[in-house]
């Protein structure tokens, strides 16, 4: 699933523990210095900023079609260069990126379809970070029974490969947003917590925490003060580096028909609906997986050039 | 060797009954009742209670698992719903054009994963190192759904070379390695093969450049060793860590084909799940999904043994 194995996450949380205040000052700004990451970061703001704000761009409708202009081409590309308006049902329009099978903007819909397949994408890996935190954390910092009965649950789940995983629960569960966001955020919480599980063992072995027990304080406090604070940093890192992954099976599961239904915007499923047109407009039909790709890619950078500014080695 | 080797299989057995829990439960996590799909909604009660009975629905859920279990066990998958066959026979049609395709995807992959790692490994931060980190980095971040279009788009639409969709002449079953078959697997392999190639590349590019900062190549050099000799050296050491790595994607692409197959109508285990998921045919389903775990624990057995024998560093314990 992805290349950060639990064992280098550990060595940056041992590394970490050792340090105060101005370390997190000193990870901005080597990320500040970072232009690959810095691009990336800017690429995925402007995308989150133009999904939210949507409704007021002055886009066309994305539910409204004509179809007389269905599987327009893209007008700067044709070869005519012909951008002109033409008449719709909702007055005269410039098809900018094309329209697709029922005539409907293809710009309003890839601009709106990013808050759906931002949404299914991102809020998985945001709740196996919670979820797969806490249970790793817990598992790690109480060890022996806990431990062993927290891990071995979930060593079950890693007998499946992911992308089987969700298709097998969406599959079950049927097709929906509310259940491709739960099938997949199954999928994410036994990585998270096997990495929060590695990260708070080292930690808890720690002298810091033996001391702060030694002085009388509870797990809770102990939990709370010294290890979160020195976890959660790596926890954090290896949760972005799956957010690539996320975006595309989410987007995935919209594909097959799993996740959001029509005529929602979404990359996924519009992927899918222009299938069928990569015929008469091969271009406009790969739009929709072209936005996939960028933002599967700016993760994935943002989240390696995170990696390096938080590794104190380098 | 043997003992290590009956131990490891006694050590599958609790993760494969903990797989066939899962399976077992997809269809009562499934909402509403089981018997919905197949009776009509005017169903007298009596014709409902005899249906759940002979089904085995008014059991409780432990007696059900151990019944069902029983049945797994002797390959009984049971039977489909839409199509009323059993579930093992349409598993096993399909089960080998999957394998086909993750076979020859994971063997591409891996192929050009090792040259581009090796070549990346030994020449750091040069222009190749960069241009095959770039490559690995796009190969791990495309949707490999999207690529698979964007290839028949330019390969069976814009070229008309190849075919965009299925598995070639005859039937699904009879598959034969000459050129009317093979050109329909060309595309499907291909973009199969991108994730694979990338996960590999930056494994042995890693690989390759730790064992070259490791002290015993600088005593092989000061030996008087030829680069070749190096290089014999670099690979026996890089070798198990790789294959692993590779058995590990067969593995996740067999269970993560059914993108791959849909967006190319490959006849294989993907497209049983599609049409599962469409008709909520959950016997289906949970046979499949039954069916290709398995093969990813096998996968995982097969390759900890074989890393196992390959490296002499890994105990045997």
């Amino acid at each position: 699933m992805s290349n950060v194995s639990a064992a280098d996450v550990a060595t940056q949380a041992a590394a970490l523990a050792g340090n105060t205040q101005g370390y997190w000052s000193g990870v901005i700004r080597k990320l500040a210095r970072d232009k690959v990451a810095m691009t990336c970061l800017g690429i995925i703001l402007l995308l989150i900023a133009a999904a939210i704000l949507a409704p007021w761009l002055g886009l066309a409708d994305p539910y409204r079609g004509a179809i007389a202009r269905r599987l327009r081409g893209i007008c700067w590309l044709d070869g005519t260069l012909d951008c002109a308006a033409v008449s719709t049902p909702w007055g005269p329009h410039i098809y900018w990126l094309g329209g697709d099978e029922q005539g409907r903007d293809m710009l309003a819909r890839l601009i709106h379809g990013g808050r759906l397949s931002l949404f299914i994408g991102l809020l998985p890996v945001l709740n196996a970070f919670v979820i797969g935190s806490l249970l790793g954390i817990v598992a790690g910092y109480r060890g022996g029974t806990v431990n062993t009965m927290i891990m071995r649950t979930i060593d079950v789940f890693y007998a499946f490969p992911s992308v089987l995983l969700a298709i097998a629960i969406s599959g079950a569960l049927g097709a929906g947003i509310l259940n491709s966001i739960v099938s997949l955020t199954i999928v994410f919480i036994p990585p998270i917590a096997r990495v929060a599980e590695s990260v708070t063992t080292q930690v808890r072995s720690l002298d810091f925490v033996d001391a702060a027990r030694a002085s009388g304080a509870g797990a809770f406090t102990i939990i709370r003060v010294h290890v979160l604070n020195n976890v959660l940093g790596p926890i954090f890192v290896f949760a972005t580096s799956l957010i690539s992954v996320s975006m595309i099976l989410a987007s995935g599961l919209s594909f097959l028909g799993l996740g959001t239904k029509p005529p929602e915007p979404e990359w996924g499923l519009m992927l899918n609906t222009l299938r069928t047109a990569i015929y008469q407009q091969p271009l406009v039909a790969a739009l929709p997986g072209a936005m996939i790709f960028m933002v599967s890619i700016c993760f994935n950078l943002l989240s390696d050039g995170l990696r390096s500014a938080m590794d104190v080695r380098t | 060797m043997l003992i290590y080797l009956i131990r490891r299989l006694i050590f599958v057995l609790p993760i494969a009954l903990a797989v066939g829990v899962v399976c077992f439960s997809l269809v009562h996590i499934a909402p509403g009742d089981p018997l919905v799909s197949i009776l009509p909604p005017d169903a007298p009660q009596t014709l409902v209670e005899q249906m759940r009975k002979s089904y085995g629905f008014d059991q409780p859920m432990p007696v059900q698992f151990g019944i069902w279990l029983g049945k797994v066990v002797t390959g009984d998958l049971g039977t489909s719903i839409a199509t009323s066959r059993p579930v093992a026979g349409e598993i096993g049609k399909a089960v080998g054009n999957t394998l086909l395709l993750a076979m020859v995807a994971t063997l591409i992959g891996f192929f050009f994963g090792c040259l581009f790692g090796f070549v990346a490994g030994y020449f750091r931060d040069s222009v190749i190192d960069r241009i095959a980190v770039t490559v690995s980095i796009l190969g791990v971040s495309v949707p490999h759904y999207w690529l698979g279009m964007v290839l028949v788009i330019c390969f069976s639409v814009l070229l008309p070379w190849l075919p965009a969709t299925g598995a070639g002449p005859g039937s699904s079953a009879d598959w034969r390695w000459d050129w009317e078959h093979m050109r329909h697997l060309i595309l499907p392999a291909i973009t199969m093969s991108v994730i694979p190639m990338g996960i590999i590349t930056r494994t042995v590019r890693a690989l390759v450049g730790d064992i070259l900062s490791q002290e015993f190549v600088d005593a092989l050099r000061a030996k008087g060793l030829t680069d070749g000799g190096i290089f014999r050296h670099v690979v026996k050491n890089a070798a198990p860590t790789a294959l692993a790595v590779m058995g590990l994607q067969l593995g996740y692409l067999l269970g993560g084909s059914i993108l791959i197959e849909t967006v190319f109508s490959w006849p294989g285990t993907g497209f049983l799940l599609n049409s599962a998921i469409f008709q909520r045919d959950l016997p289906l389903l949970q046979g499949t999904i039954l069916v290709l775990a398995m093969f990813f624990v096998a996968v995982n057995l097969v390759v900890d043994v074989v890393q196992t024998a390959l490296d002499p560093r890994i105990k045997r314990g």
